[in-house]
C-alpha cells in the first residue's frame, strides 16, 4: 500500500516502514536501544531525504522511549534523579549538535563525518560488549584472573560534589552522569539516533549503575532529548514527516512492548551478546562503505 | 539591374515560405495533477494538431518536439572523490538554474531536425540545458558536473529524453505521453510544443501544468512550514501518545 508523505515529497510503502519501525521498536525493549542507527540508514537507503529521515527518525524514538520506559517504571526500572541529571546534559548537547550539524551541512562533510563517527563509536562499543558478554557467557576466559574491579572507574571518583543515587545504588559526582548525557545529545542531533547505544554501556561500565534501572533511565534521558530534538528540527529545518514518524510508531510502539517482555525472559548476558553483534555487522557495513566506490559519485543539495 | 532585382526578390524569399508556414494548435490533457495519498506519479498527454496551410500534407511532413519543464532550483553538486582511503565529497559546483524536471520527446531524434544553434536557443535535449554555473569556472570541471547532476537526474526519471516519444498520425494529429515521477517537487511547469520544419522552429504557446499537493497532505506540508513550533508539539504529542497507548494496552494483557 503506497503512501504520500507529505513533508518528504515521496511515496512508501506503508507496510515496509511499520515494519521497520516494529524491528527497532522490538531493539528499543529488549536493550534499550533507540534504535535510530538502524532508522535513519534504512530511510535514507529507501529514497527518503536525510534530512527528513533524522528528523522523523528522532520522533519515532520519543514515542518509543516513553513506550518501554513506562513497561520499566511499573517494575521500578527508572532513577528519576539519575534521568533529570542526564537530560539536562542532553538538551544542552542536542543544542550544540544542532550548531555542528550546520556547519559540516555547510562544508558538504557532513555525510562522512557521521560515517566516520558510527564507525569508531560502534566499532569501540560493540568490541567491549562482545568481550564482556563473551566472557559472562564462559564463550571465552578471561586472560588474566580478573582483578576485583574496581567499584567506580579511578576518573569518574575523583570528580568533586558527590551526590547520592539511591536507585543506581550510587554515591558519585553528577557531573559524570552530565557529561555523559551531553555526549547522548551531541549524538541525538549529529546521527538522529537516542544515544542509548553510547549511554547504557557507559551507564554500565563507567558509571557502574545498577543493571536493573539502566536501560529504563536511559530510555528516561532518549525520550525528553528526543522530543527537544524534534522540535529543534521543526522549527529550523522544518523536515518532521508527521505521516512518516505516525507510520515507524505504529510498528515500534507495539515491538518496543514485545521487547520488553521477551527481555525479562532471557538472559541479560545473551541480550548484550546479541546487541554486540548487530553494533558489530553495522560497525562493519559502515567500514566498508567508506572504502567502496560508492553507487552515486555526485549528489545535489539544494540551495 | 537585373541582379539587383534578383537579389531584392531573393530577400523576400522567406516571407514567401513564411506565408505558407504549418501552425501549430497544441493542448495539454491536464492542467492541474494533484498529489494525495497514495500519489504514484502521473501521466501527462500533450496533443494537438498541425494545419498545414490549404489543409495538404507535403511530402515531408513537419516533426514535433514537447518539452516539459519543472520550476528551476538553485543547486550545489558535490562530487565524492577518495582520499586517505574514504570516499567524501571533494569538489563541488554551483548551479543557480537547474529545473526540477525536464523531459523532452520528439516524432525524430532531435539531432536529426535542428542543428547545435537551435536546439541552444530553444533549451532542446538534455545537454542544452541552461544550468546558469558561476562565471570563471573551469570548462572541463563544469562540464563533468553537469555530465554528473543529468546522469544522476536522468536515472532518478527527472530528467528525460525520448527521440520517439512523439506520434503523428496522418500527418496531422500528434501525441505524446509525457510521466511525471512521484518525487517531482511541486510548483508551476510548464508544457511547451515546438513544430520543426526543414530545421526551423515554430513555438506553440507554453500551456502551465500546476503540481499541487491536495488535501490532508497539503495542509500537513502548509502546517510544518507556516506553524512549525505547533506542528512540532503535534509530532511529539502524538508520538507520546501512541507510545503510552500501547503501553497501557499491553499492561491490559
Amino acid at each position: 500500500m503506497d503512501i504520500y508523505l507529505p513533508v518528504a515529497g515521496v511515496s512508501v510503502n506503508a507496510f515496509v516502514i511499520v515494519a521497520l519501525g516494529g524491528v527497532v521498536g522490538l531493539l528499543t525493549g529488549m536493550v534499550g536501544l533507540g534504535g535510530g542507527f538502524l532508522t535513519s540508514p534504512i530511510l535514507m537507503f529507501y529514497g527518503i531525504p536525510p534530512a527528513v529521515a533524522v528528523a522523523s527518525a528522532a520522533t519515532q524514538i520519543t514515542g518509543t522511549s516513553i513506550s518501554g520506559m513506562l513497561a520499566y517504571r511499573r517494575r521500578k526500572g527508572v532513577d528519576y534523579r539519575m534521568g533529570a541529571v542526564l537530560i539536562i546534559g542532553g538538551v544542552v548537547g542536542s543544542l550544540t549538535g544542532g550548531l555542528l550539524f550546520r556547519l559540516l551541512q555547510q562544508s558538504g562533510q557532513i555525510d562522512t563525518a557521521i560515517a566516520l563517527l558510527y564507525v569508531i563509536l560502534l566499532l569501540g562499543i560493540g568490541l567491549l560488549m562482545a568481550r564482556e558478554a563473551a566472557v559472562a557467557l564462559d564463550i571465552i576466559r578471561p586472560r588474566r584472573t580478573p582483578k576485583p574491579a574496581p567499584r567506580h572507574n579511578p576518573l569518574i571518583a575523583a570528580l568533586p560534589m558527590r551526590w547520592r543515587f539511591y536507585q543506581s545504588g550510587l554515591y558519585i559526582s553528577p557531573l559524570a552522569p552530565l557529561i555523559l548525557g551531553f555526549v547522548g545529545g551531541l549524538l541525538t542531533t549529529l546521527l538522529g539516533v537516542g544515544g542509548g547505544f553510547i549511554v547504557v554501556p557507559a551507564m554500565i561500565y563507567l558509571l557502574g549503575m545498577s543493571s536493573q534501572v539502566v536501560v529504563g533511565t536511559s530510555l528516561m534521558q532518549i525520550v525528553v532529548v528526543t522530543a527537544v530534538t524534534t522540535l529543534v528540527h521543526a522549527t529550523t529545518t522544518k523536515a518532521v514527516d508527521i505521516v512518516l514518524a505516525a507510520l515507524l510508531l505504529i510498528g515500534s510502539v507495539i515491538g518496543a512492548q514485545v521487547g520488553v517482555q521477551f527481555a525479562q525472559k532471557v538472559k541479560p548476558e545473551l541480550l548484550r551478546m546479541f546487541l554486540a553483534i548487530i553494533v558489530l555487522t553495522v560497525a562493519f557495513r559502515m567500514a566498508a562503505g567508506l572504502g567502496w566506490r560508492p553507487p552515486e559519485i555526485y549528489s545535489v543539495e539544494l540551495l | 539591374m537585373r541582379r539587383l532585382r534578383a537579389g531584392l526578390s531573393l530577400l523576400f524569399v522567406p516571407f514567401l515560405i513564411g506565408a505558407a508556414k504549418p501552425q501549430l494548435v497544441p493542448d495539454v490533457s491536464q492542467r492541474e495533477i494533484q498529489i494525495q495519498y497514495s500519489f504514484a506519479g502521473a501521466e501527462l498527454l500533450l496533443f494537438g494538431a498541425i494545419l498545414y496551410p490549404g489543409g495538404r500534407i507535403p511530402k515531408e511532413p513537419a516533426d514535433i518536439a514537447v518539452v516539459v519543464r519543472g520550476p528551476v532550483e538553485p543547486i550545489v553538486v558535490r562530487e565524492k572523490r577518495k582520499v586517505a582511503g574514504i570516499w567524501m565529497n571533494a569538489d563541488s559546483q554551483r548551479f543557480r538554474s537547474a529545473p526540477a524536471f525536464y523531459s523532452v520527446a520528439s516524432s525524430r531524434p532531435l539531432s536529426e531536425l535542428v542543428d547545435e544553434r537551435t536546439s541552444a536557443i530553444y533549451e532542446l535535449g538534455l545537454h542544452n540545458l541552461q544550468l546558469s554555473p558561476g562565471a570563471g569556472i573551469d570548462p572541463d570541471k563544469q562540464r563533468r558536473f553537469e555530465a554528473g547532476l543529468i546522469d544522476l537526474r536522468q536515472r532518478a526519471s527527472l530528467y528525460f529524453e525520448n527521440p520517439r516519444g512523439v506520434e503523428i498520425t496522418d500527418g496531422v494529429l500528434y501525441r505524446a505521453h509525457i510521466l511525471i515521477p512521484a518525487r517531482v517537487p511541486v510548483g508551476t511547469y510548464t508544457a511547451e510544443t515546438f513544430l520543426i520544419q526543414d530545421g526551423r522552429v515554430v513555438a506553440g504557446a507554453p500551456r502551465e501544468i500546476r503540481i499541487e499537493k491536495f488535501g490532508f497532505e497539503r495542509f500537513v506540508a502548509q502546517a510544518a512550514q507556516r506553524w512549525s513550533l505547533a506542528y512540532g508539539l503535534a509530532a511529539v504529542a502524538l508520538s507520546l501518545l501512541l507510545g503510552w497507548a500501547a503501553s497501557a494496552i499491553f499492561r491490559r494483557n
